[in-house]
């Protein structure tokens, strides 16, 4: 048992810090840059995103376990999981809408942008090739949400600032951002000597 | 003349990674290495280019309210059929790219050409954008994956040229493996499109001279 717990407290550890989703695997690229002007809405995007990331891990995880090897369709992964992961979003929009509203207001803008984010998919995709059980999944979709809202917080608040500062002129905007994301993951990269146990 | 017009707004003035910036997941994660972009360039301009096609045909049949869902389902069939494709014929390419290629089902520039050509466009037309886009992408991730091989390991043409090694140009023990590593691609990014953004101001301005 403490040695599951063990497995469980590293793939935390991982996801969060040394393979942060964004900044060190590269997943979710487009709404850590297309979301990341102001905090407020960096934050709520990064709960939107860890919130679907929890279910979605757990759903595809059972579809896999219980649909897909036993039909010996494991080659329809991709397919299945992109639509497993649409019907969740909208699922989850329909239900917050009626149920929570306060939560829906908050959220609501970002939900739809998270059936094509790469880090849905690509977590439910990495669990499989892992062969993660379904605790493991769910720890690690979690705590890959929270590692993209950890990212996508830290980088929000660094180009607020970048925005004001003086810079070349073709450098503005964009390009200035991705040099400034790429400043933060080499402070991300200090992570990845780190190691538990 | 139309064939022009769009060969042109796929590789320069709609360049999907440095003017539409769609599509960054890939373009930053793959390249490191010339085998591994050029590869990444080609599955993706056949996905789009058959994806393209066949929303294109089915335009007139999809509707208009589940049209998205039904653009994820078809771009996930071809994706499927690339991958168990290169890991049958490429093995090596496909255990590079990973996971990568699976996620070609969520990259913006199949979904973006979809909804914002192939389902206004006829086959053809939609065929052609499909390759001038898809070739636009290749060229953009191929640039960056050299310039990224060359700081980062020193070599050119890594797992293409050279028996898969690569020709060494910077001598062991130079080149800084920052580039190589995540850090790398955000700089690799991030400058060439303030070049790609001088380059077409300077452009701009010439061609206004010209009228003048």
């Amino acid at each position: 048992m403490s040695e599951y717990m063990q497995s469980l407290l590293g793939i935390l550890l991982s996801a969060i810090l040394t393979e942060n989703f964004i900044l060190v695997k590269f997943y979710g690229i487009c709404p850590f840059m297309g979301v990341s002007k102001k905090t407020d809405t960096a934050l709520g995007m990064g709960m939107a995103v860890t919130f679907v990331m929890g279910i979605a891990s757990a759903a595809t995880w059972a579809v896999n376990a219980f649909l897909l090897i036993p039909l010996k369709l494991e080659y329809m992964q991709t397919v299945a999981f992109i639509l497993v992961i649409a019907a969740i979003v909208q699922v989850v929009e329909m239900f917050l809408k009626k149920s929570v509203p306060a939560l829906y207001q908050a959220l609501g803008i970002f939900l739809p942008l998270i059936t094509t984010n790469c880090a849905v998919l690509g977590a439910a995709l990495v669990n499989v090739q892992k062969g993660y059980d379904f605790l493991q999944s769910v720890v690690f979709g979690v705590c890959g949400g929270l590692g993209f809202t950890l990212a996508i917080v830290l980088f929000a608040s660094v180009r607020e600032r970048v925005d004001k500062a003086e810079c070349p002129k073709s450098f503005r905007g964009f390009p200035i951002a991705l040099v400034s994301a790429g400043l933060l993951a080499l402070a991300f990269m200090g992570f990845s000597g780190l190691k538990i146990f | 003349m139309n064939i022009g017009k769009q060969f042109k707004e796929g590789l320069l003035t709609k360049n999907p990674v440095f003017v539409q910036l769609l599509g960054m997941c890939s373009s930053l994660a793959i390249t490191t290495s010339m085998f591994n972009g050029l590869g990444m360039g080609i599955s993706v301009t056949l996905i789009l280019i058959c994806s393209n096609v066949f929303i294109s045909a089915l335009r007139k049949v999809i509707p208009s309210n589940i049209r998205i869902a039904a653009y994820i389902v078809i771009i996930a069939g071809f994706v499927t059929m690339v991958d168990l494709l290169l890991q049958a014929f490429l093995p090596a390419l496909s255990e590079n790219l990973g996971v990568f290629i699976p996620l070609i089902v969520v990259n913006c520039i199949i979904l973006g050409r979809a909804e914002a050509f192939a389902s206004k466009n006829g086959v053809l037309a939609s065929a052609f954008d499909g390759l001038f886009q898809g070739i636009g992408y290749t060229m953009a991730i191929t640039i960056m994956s050299i310039i990224r091989e060359f700081l980062g390991a020193g070599t050119f043409g890594g797992g293409v040229l050279n028996g898969g090694e690569g020709i060494r140009i910077l001598p062991e023990g130079y080149p800084a493996l920052q580039m190589v590593m995540p850090v790398g691609g955000f700089l690799a990014l991030g400058f060439l499109i303030a070049g790609f953004q001088w380059l077409m101001k300077k452009m701009e301005e010439k061609q206004k001279e010209g009228v003048k």
